[in-house]
């Protein structure tokens, strides 16, 4: 039971960091390897502020989302459109924002370590524990969780009853018809990418409260971010949430019952199934 | 015995079924039409055929061997080749080599040397005689699709499918067109096409098959299919039939 | 042969005969990289499918050479190690070479840290600790045989240029829906070129062994060799043959003489070399070269 409750912690707080990465691959067709630098940034600005100004982390969001929103638009207008101006196909495009990402994500804990060093960041907020069903969780955890739930469930909310959350469906389903309905493509990109930054660094500051970061461990996120992303299906949200609960849950499982160590290899192997069962998966659309 | 049987195909994409039970059969040596108005499934349907997806129910068969479900590459070894509606040549190799593309694995395989002298006959034979070793990227609209021709014939196929190939032409540019896909009749060879373009239909083909919403609804030679009264109430709607 | 493949093959086998011939300080590791640059290109040049695992491969290649270095003679072991590199690679390739690149490359990123996670739960279950190879094997040893290797790729990359292989691959890299509807069993032909680098990789990794001396998961395993291997394979461009060493060269010394004055800056140097080949030279060296060219020829 503990297992799972923590497991469901985890994984809510997962879900909005593969939301962000599923909004900048889904609809924007970037597959953003620097999300998890983009979440330890928004980590450490919460850090940051929480450690300089006591302010609380939940009240860092209303700075730290719309500063990522801003960061992340500029870095697809300035550093991604030109990429996808000269891809001559989907697959090429992906390919080279694949390599540029990566090259920034290592230029970006580059700079970071040359900035603040190589050391671990992390502080206690709500280090407290409260007790649900018999079990004490940290109350850092929960406040995160339902953060989590709450900025999800609004995203959700606006991707399916506004007009431009329509619009940035509309992209993802079929890039290629959107413009004849007169979706301007490029701008809804660039919604997407932002939006999804936003939302990226939002769930960095959440994962901050409780975990400890620093400038290299960006990578692992990514890779878990991927994963949960490609589970879920490209481009579905409520993939996602599944997908990233079932690697929160999976995860805590291993990490208690056999070593911590091998965490990464238990997401992995969920990869693996899905890869090998269902490529799509487990709300996507098969390729036709 | 027919070439190629269709029994009871159908394609389900989700809730939306795309093509129901069709069923019609393709004889050797003929030029048979596939015609409908735009979503009527004609797409799907060559599709299937060629293996770019399984049908959800039904049976496709070449010469007796059963097509449904096999991949693409098996489909084309076994002698169906096909065009695109967007033509799709390989951007880093040159005319000569795309063409060879299309031999060297196919139905009949061809390599090296022979193979190259191959497809400079079927380049000349698809009109483009002087443009072989150039990228494939200086070629004209028409010229394009000519490659994507020789390359579809450079494994001498047992039926070949033409996904609308003379669209987007002009009139010199479809009269040149209709002439060679004539010219390929002549030899004998067995084509299906999916068209728009009702003078070829009726000028090329010996036989048509009319979908409608993912059915059949019409089957016969082009003059009596096209003055059928459901024909013509598909295309323009019933007030004019 | 045409003459000038014939001339090709004769400049490729002088500049071999000095390369032997001269060991120069810190060659080793340029060897390395260039037989793990060259044979990642054989592969990934073509089908335009980035493979990160090369750090998977090598790292199993030192453990097999740390596992049986002392009951079994040395040669052997890289031949082992290429045998447990293409095996993996199959695998690899069978579970993510059916589909797009995007699977294939996200999948090889984790591949390393993922076989180093179980490696190191294994010696923990089983109590071993790391292992120290100590040989009698000098640097220049070390050198010849990475040499001998790199002959081996390049030998195996010029004939499966010339194959229907290597030509399937390459219609692969331009559209793969084509080369399906072409014959070309896609999945297959993959696995198969997949399977060189992996065994490659391996082979290279048993070979450097003895000069790391002690084997452990978190070291053998870094996932840094990957990137380093694809930056350099990508900076000297993928469309000839000897591409990637036009990119090991430059890339070696630039990455010893950071190294050594502002070691902080190594992932900075990684990131920007990242950035320059996306943004400036997307076919790295050899692209640039035949830009040149070809500016040369239209205007003689």
């Amino acid at each position: 039971m503990f297992i799972l409750i923590t497991g469901l912690l985890l994984g809510g707080t997962y879900a909005l960091i593969a939301l962000g990465l599923n909004l900048q691959y889904g609809v924007a067709r970037i597959m953003n390897l620097a999300n998890g630098e983009l979440l330890v940034a928004g980590g450490f600005a919460a850090f940051w502020l929480y450690t300089a100004g006591q302010v609380s982390p939940v009240a860092a969001l209303l700075v730290i989302a719309p500063v990522a929103f801003a960061a992340n638009w500029l870095v697809y207008r300035i550093m991604l459109v030109p990429l996808v101006k000269r891809a001559k196909s989907r697959g090429a495009l992906e390919v080279d924002s694949i390599l540029a990402t990566f090259g920034m994500s290592f230029a970006f804990v580059g700079v970071m370590s040359w900035l603040f060093g190589g050391g671990y960041f992390n502080y206690a907020f709500l280090a407290t524990p409260v007790d649900i069903f018999g079990s004490s969780y940290a109350q850092n955890r929960v406040v995160a969780f339902s953060l989590a739930v709450v900025i999800g469930g609004a995203l959700w909310l606006w991707l399916s009853f506004t007009r431009a959350g329509l619009n940035l469906r509309a992209v993802s389903v079929n890039p290629r018809s959107a413009p004849l309905v007169g979706i301007d493509v490029r701008a809804a990109s660039a919604l997407a990418f932002a939006l999804g930054g936003a939302v990226t660094a939002t769930g960095g500051a959440l994962v901050s409260m409780f975990f400890t970061l620093d400038a290299s461990v960006g990578v692992l996120f990514t890779m878990k971010a991927l994963i949960i992303v490609i589970m879920g299906g490209v481009g579905d949200i409520r993939g996602t949430i599944v997908a990233a609960l079932i690697l929160g849950i999976t995860e805590t499982a291993v990490a208690r019952l056999i070593d911590p160590g091998l965490t990464l290899a238990a997401a992995y192997f969920l990869f693996l199934l899905i890869l090998l069962f269902r490529p799509q998966g487990l709300f996507g659309r098969a390729q036709g | 015995m027919s070439l190629l049987q269709i029994r009871g195909v159908t394609k389900r994409f989700g809730g939306l079924v795309a093509v129901k039970d069709m069923e019609f059969d393709v004889q050797p040596h003929e030029v048979m039409g596939i015609i409908g108005p735009n979503g009527s499934g004609k797409s799907t349907m060559i599709n299937m055929i060629s293996g770019s997806f399984a049908p959800t129910a039904g049976s496709i068969r070449l010469k007796g061997h059963e097509l449904a479900g096999e991949p693409a590459h098996r489909i084309n070894r076994l002698g169906v080749a096909r065009t695109f509606q967007l033509v799709r040549l390989l951007p880093e190799l040159s005319v000569v080599q795309n063409v060879v593309a299309g031999a060297a694995f196919g139905h009949r395989r061809r390599w090296g040397a022979s193979a190259e002298r191959f497809a400079m006959d079927l380049l000349s034979r698809v009109g483009l005689a002087g443009v072989a070793g150039m990228p494939v990227s200086a070629l004209t609209y028409i010229d394009t699709k000519r490659v994507e021709l020789a390359r579809a014939l450079a494994s001498e196929p047992e039926v070949l499918l033409l996904d609308e190939w003379l669209a987007g032409l002009n009139p010199t540019e479809l009269a040149t067109g209709i002439g060679l896909i004539r010219s390929l009749r002549d030899e004998g060879r067995t084509i299906i096409l999916v068209e728009h373009v009702m003078d070829a239909i009726r000028s090329l083909c010996d036989r048509c098959v009319v979908m409608s919403s993912g059915t059949k609804i019409a089957e016969g030679a082009p003059a009596e299919v096209l003055s059928d009264r459901q024909v013509i109430a598909a295309y323009l709607g019933d007030g004019d039939a | 042969m045409s003459t000038r493949e014939i001339r090709n093959l004769i400049v490729s086998a002088v500049l071999l005969a000095l390369c032997a011939l001269l060991p120069i300080y810190g060659s080793t590791t340029m060897a390395m990289f260039a037989v793990l640059a060259t044979s990642w290109a054989l592969f990934s040049g073509p089908t335009h499918y980035i493979s990160l695992a090369t750090a998977a491969f090598f790292g199993l290649g030192t453990f097999v050479t740390g596992l049986w270095f002392q009951t079994l003679p040395f040669w052997t072991l890289p031949l082992i190690a290429a045998v447990a590199g293409a095996a993996l690679a199959a695998l690899v390739g069978l579970v993510t070479l059916r589909l797009s690149g995007v699977y294939f490359v996200i999948f090889t990123l984790g591949l390393a840290e993922m076989v180093r996670q179980i490696f190191t739960w294994v010696q923990n279950q089983t109590g071993a600790r790391g292992m120290y190879v100590l040989t009698s094997l000098t640097e220049k040893e070390i050198f010849w045989m990475l040499l001998a290797l790199g002959t081996l790729v390049y030998l195996a990359g010029w004939l499966i240029g010339r194959s229907r292989l290597g030509f399937a691959l390459r219609i692969i890299g331009n559209d793969e829906t084509v080369a399906k509807h072409s014959g070309i069993d896609t999945a297959r032909a993959k696995v198969l070129l997949f399977m060189l680098p992996g065994a490659t990789a391996a082979a290279a990794g048993a070979m450097l062994a003895p000069r790391y001396i002690y084997i452990e998961p978190a070291t053998a395993f870094a996932p840094l060799l990957s990137f380093q291997v694809v930056i350099m394979a990508l900076l000297g461009g993928t469309g000839r043959l000897w591409g990637p060493i036009a990119g090991v060269i430059p890339f070696t010394l630039l990455w010893e003489a950071i190294t050594r004055q502002a070691p902080n800056q190594t992932l900075l140097l990684l990131g920007l070399a990242f950035l320059l080949i996306v943004y400036v030279l997307p076919g790295g060296f050899v692209g640039l070269w035949e830009r040149i060219l070809r500016r040369w020829r239209a205007r003689g």
